[in-house]
This record gives C-alpha cells, sequence and structure tokens, in this order.
C-alpha cells in the first residue's frame, strides 16, 4: 500500500536567466514532498527526475490507485529512501509537460502559448530554479540530491553549481556527457517529431493536432535504447504475434517486439508533449560540466565538495559504467568522498528503475549512512 | 582474514593519516579501523556485492571495480598506502598488481596466505593438499589460484625492482620474526620503490 501524494505548485514572478541568453518570469514549478522536516532543516533530499518523468515521484493520488510515482519502490516509508527519515521533495523541471511552466503554457508577454518560442533549457537552468524552490521552502542544504540518467546529470550539476548547498550527491546511470552515440540517438527523436506534418513548427496547438507519428518514433527509438539486448530477447525474442505464420507483409506487425514498441509509442503520444521531448533531449546534449574546462572533468569537479554515490549497470549501453566512472576518477583525483557500485544487472539503462535487490540495498545502506549524519 | 589482532598487526604499517588504497577491501573493515583509530582516509576496491553493501554500510568509502580490469583509475603515487591484503592470491594478473600497487602508493603492503607454513609442508609430505584455517578449501573448489610462500614473494619484489621495507609473519595475529617461511600461516610484506 502506498502512501497518499499530494501534488503542490509554487509561483516564481522574479525572471531566472537563462544559459542560453533569455531569461523566464511568471513560471511555475510543480513539486510534492513526502515526510516531515526535520527541526533543524537538515533531513531534505531532493529528486531530480529522467526524460518523460516528473514531480510525482513516489505514493498514489487519492482515488487513483494506480498512480504509483516514478520511484514508488525507492522512496517512502521504510522503503532505501525512508520517508520517516528524509523529506523527499520531488519537483518537475521548467519546460516539461507535467505542471511546470513549459511550452503549452501562455507566454504572459505575448499573451500567446509559447510552442516553439519557449527557451532552451539547460541542466544548469533547472538546478538554478530547484534551488529557488528550496529557498522558499526554507531549506537552505539538503542531506542529499538524487536522480537517475538525466536525473544523474542534475545531481552532478547540484553539487558543482551549489557545492555548499548539499552534503551528498547520489549520481545513478547516468554519465558527465553524452557521447556522439548518444546525441545521435536523440536527433533521430527529433527528426521524427519535427518532420511531422502535424508539428507545425512547434506550435501544433493552435492547429488542434498533436505530431503524434513523430513522437511514436522518437519513443520507440528511446526505448529500444533503454533495454538490454538479453532483455528484449527474453521478453519477445522472435515471436510472432499471430502464432507460427509468417504474413509476408511488410507493414503489418509480425514481430512480437514490433507490437510492444507501437504499444510503447502509442502510449507516449498520447501524454508527452513534442516540444518537451524536443528541450529535453537538447538538455540531455548540452550537459557537459567540462566543457567550461577545456574538456577537462577533473578540473570541472574540482569545485564539489559533496560525498557522492554513484551507481551504474553492467548492461546499460546507453549510460555504461565507463561513463560512471569517468566521473569517479575525477572525484578521485580531487580527493572526493566517493563510493562506486557497478550492479551486475540485464536490464539495461531501465535497471534505475526496476527491483534489483543489490541496488537497493546498496541505495538502502547509503542512505542509511546519510541519515546517521544528522540524527 | 578481518581477526582484530591481524587488523591491528596490519595497521601498525601504515602511517598515522595516510591517504589509503584497499585493494580488495571486504568487508571493509580494515578500513574502518585505520579510519577510527589512525586517523586515515581513502577507498577500498572491491568485486563482490555483499561486500560492497558491507562497506557501504560501516560508511566505508568503496568502488566496485574488477582488479584484473586494472587500475588505471588512479594515478602514479596519489596514495600513500596501497594495501593488498589476502588479494594477490585471488588474482590471474599477481604480478601486474603487484606493480601497479607500486606505482600506486608510496608504500604497499600485501599479505597473503604462506604455502609454505609446516602445517601445509607435513600434509603435501602426506600426499593431500592441505585444508587449513587459512587454507580452508579443498583443491578442486578454492577460489585462491595462486599459492606462494613468503620466500617466492621475496624474490617477486626483488623481480619487480621493489625494496622490502619490512617483512615477517603472522600466525594467530602476532608476529613472527624468526623463520616466518616455516612458521607463519600468512606472509606480510612492506614494500617501497627502489
Amino acid at each position: 500500500m502506498s502512501f497518499i501524494a499530494t501534488p503542490l505548485s509554487m509561483h516564481f514572478e522574479e525572471p531566472l536567466p537563462l544559459q542560453g541568453g533569455a531569461s523566464i518570469h511568471h513560471y511555475d514549478l510543480a513539486y510534492e514532498t513526502y515526510g516531515e522536516l526535520n527541526a533543524e532543516r537538515s533531513n531534505a533530499v531532493l529528486v531530480c527526475h529522467a526524460l518523460n518523468a516528473s514531480h510525482h515521484v513516489a505514493g498514489v493520488y487519492a482515488d487513483q490507485p494506480r498512480s504509483e510515482g516514478w520511484w514508488d519502490n525507492m522512496i517512502g516509508p521504510g522503503k532505501p529512501v525512508d520517508t520517516n527519515r528524509f523529506f523527499v521533495i520531488g519537483v518537475n523541471n521548467l519546460g516539461s509537460c507535467f505542471g511546470s511552466t513549459g511550452p503549452m503554457h501562455t507566454n504572459p508577454d505575448t499573451g500567446r502559448v509559447y510552442g516553439a518560442d519557449f527557451p532552451v533549457v539547460t541542466v544548469e537552468d533547472w538546478v538554478d530554479a530547484q534551488a529557488r524552490l528550496l529557498d522558499r521552502l526554507g531549506i537552505s542544504k539538503l542531506a542529499a540530491v538524487l536522480g537517475g540518467s538525466l536525473g544523474g546529470m542534475q545531481a552532478l550539476c547540484w553539487s558543482l553549481r551549489h557545492p555548499e548547498r548539499l552534503a551528498h550527491a547520489v549520481v545513478v546511470a547516468s554519465a558527465p556527457n553524452l557521447n556522439a552515440e548518444n546525441i545521435a540517438f536523440n536527433e533521430v527523436a527529433r527528426r521524427a517529431i519535427v518532420t511531422d506534418p502535424d508539428f507545425h513548427g512547434g506550435n501544433f496547438y493552435d492547429h488542434g493536432v498533436v505530431p503524434r507519428r513523430g513522437l511514436r518514433i522518437a519513443r520507440m527509438v528511446g526505448h529500444i535504447t533503454y533495454l538490454s539486448d538479453d532483455v528484449m530477447n527474453q521478453k519477445f525474442g522472435r515471436q510472432l504475434r499471430d502464432g507460427l505464420d509468417l504474413k509476408y507483409s511488410t507493414q503489418d506487425i509480425e514481430f512480437e517486439i514490433e507490437s510492444y514498441l507501437r504499444y510503447q509509442g502509442d502510449k507516449f503520444s498520447d501524454y508527452f508533449d513534442a516540444n518537451t521531448y524536443l528541450l529535453i533531449t537538447r538538455a540531455l546534449d548540452y550537459f557537459d560540466p567540462a566543457r567550461a574546462h577545456a574538456g577537462n572533468l577533473t578540473r570541472a569537479l574540482a569545485a564539489s565538495r559533496a560525498k557522492y554515490l554513484l551507481v551504474s549497470f553492467t548492461t546499460d549501453w546507453r549510460f555504461a559504467p565507463s561513463r560512471s566512472r569517468e566521473i569517479v576518477k575525477s572525484l578521485l583525483e580531487n580527493q572526493r568522498r566517493v563510493s562506486y557500485a557497478e550492479i551486475d544487472a540485464p536490464h539495461g539503462h531501465d535497471a534505475f528503475l526496476l527491483e534489483d535487490p543489490r541496488y537497493l540495498g546498496v541505495m538502502r545502506s547509503y542512505f542509511e549512512s546519510i541519515a546517521k549524519e544528522f540524527a | 582474514m578481518s581477526e582484530k589482532s591481524t587488523i591491528e598487526a596490519i595497521a601498525r604499517l601504515v602511517p598515522e593519516g595516510a591517504r589509503v588504497l584497499d585493494l580488495g577491501c571486504g568487508d571493509g573493515a580494515l578500513l574502518s579501523y585505520l579510519q577510527q583509530e589512525r586517523g586515515c582516509s581513502g577507498y577500498g576496491v572491491e568485486l563482490d556485492d555483499a561486500n560492497v553493501l558491507a562497506c557501504v554500510r560501516r560508511g566505508v568509502d568503496v568502488l566496485q571495480l574488477n582488479l584484473e580490469d586494472g587500475l588505471a583509475m588512479f594515478g602514479d603515487n596519489s596514495f600513500d598506502v596501497v594495501l593488498q591484503i589476502d588479494t594477490l592470491q585471488h588474482l590471474r594478473n599477481a604480478e601486474v598488481m603487484l606493480r601497479e600497487t607500486a606505482r600506486i602508493g608510496r608504500l604497499g603492503i600485501v599479505a597473503f596466505p604462506n604455502f609454505a607454513h609446516w602445517p601445509n609442508r607435513l600434509s603435501v609430505l602426506r600426499g593431500r593438499m592441505p585444508v587449513t584455517r587459512r587454507l580452508p578449501y579443498q583443491w578442486y573448489d578454492t577460489p585462491n589460484i595462486r599459492v606462494g610462500t613468503f620466500k617466492d614473494f621475496e624474490v617477486l619484489a626483488h623481480k619487480n625492482r621493489l625494496s622490502v621495507r619490512d617483512a615477517f609473519g603472522l600466525q594467530g595475529g602476532q608476529e613472527v620474526r624468526l623463520l616466518p617461511n616455516l612458521r607463519a600461516g600468512t606472509a606480510v610484506f612492506c614494500l617501497e620503490h627502489v
């Protein structure tokens, strides 16, 4: 049984300067909190979300029993990130389609929907917006910032951009930047969306349509990369959907994997915003803390003060263990405190969201050790 | 090998406040002791999931890496002390790892089961591979893929141009300095670059 989560929203008036040079004002951040902030305000854990997630990290909404948060196996009473001890904050990023101000909202300066005009936001921008939310909540220092994948990049960014404001950075299934192959996958996804005839240069809201075909293909490509070859073979193999016979068609669904990908694509295109997908994949492409240091990650991480836990999964080929080890190496060169778990899990990148006793055990133990620090 | 007396005997070789890398750190007991009793800092390297978990639980910084993949992650002389306690015997590339230990640490401390300990010799004389408290496995299911002796290691250290700063045996947690090759179940070497 999960607890009841309540979505909240905070409105901000003061302009937020963005990395791209623009600034944004009159924006809302959607967020949720679980557990109680202690008297010293020292037990807060910020959870940063990945690509298609949101502030709804754990628990269920009242009257929606199947609405578990996306990290409900990790966060809650008695769970690895124990909300009996920690005050957990989930926050939805700017540009998202899940409650925080994004492309489908009205631009107060023009009175029109942002659409393609929503400014390009970066991981740094998200972190700065999150910092303002914490200011409002009266939290000057976090016990930990936790995130997986793109969320892990935010956790890493937090530790460099606001080093005095967190004690621990927990970076799961992440990387110090995307490699060319990753950017290539993002580009395929973006081209699928922008070349959809229903995209209308990003202003499809005015036309009452959604670039569904593009979103479907973007999701199919993404989904393939989140799984491992082994898991995909195990789940689908070469199974045919309609029994044993080939249909000698080229456009029908014949293999089970085709059916699955189309289902995932359809589901995604029902709820995800095309402009948001473009923005988020761009933020992923851009993230590279070493860029300002001529590519030297060790110099970039010199700003860090936090203690780190990094976790990677052996079959994750999108954010491979070697990418996490780059971060570990640079932290070692800066003589920072760091632990690193390389979980031998079969599931690929998606493993960071799944049940794995070794993974959840490491997370539980690490958060127990954090809890001891402020107990 | 995490008996208290053994941990203490090894810890005495580690200077106060040293920055330590413990290769094959097991459950982190030694590092935890070094942190608490000798003001050391550092990391353990460990492959086994349960051991990694035990380290995290103790608050020992641990890196889950396979030593057989090499130690390129660690820079030259980046640690005061590199420990290799009961690790050497599990490694395929034992000689490389010994050289790496010397490259990464200003001081290397290596301990391993001494196969020349007299009960082992007796057992082999009787025609059987030894099964003892220190070498508790049958020959066909032992995780120890290298068995060497106190004297063998001296030769290997010299071959790799490492100078032996100190060497002794350990038996029941006590230092053995007289005939350690015969009288001690564990060989301990403290090494420096020449």
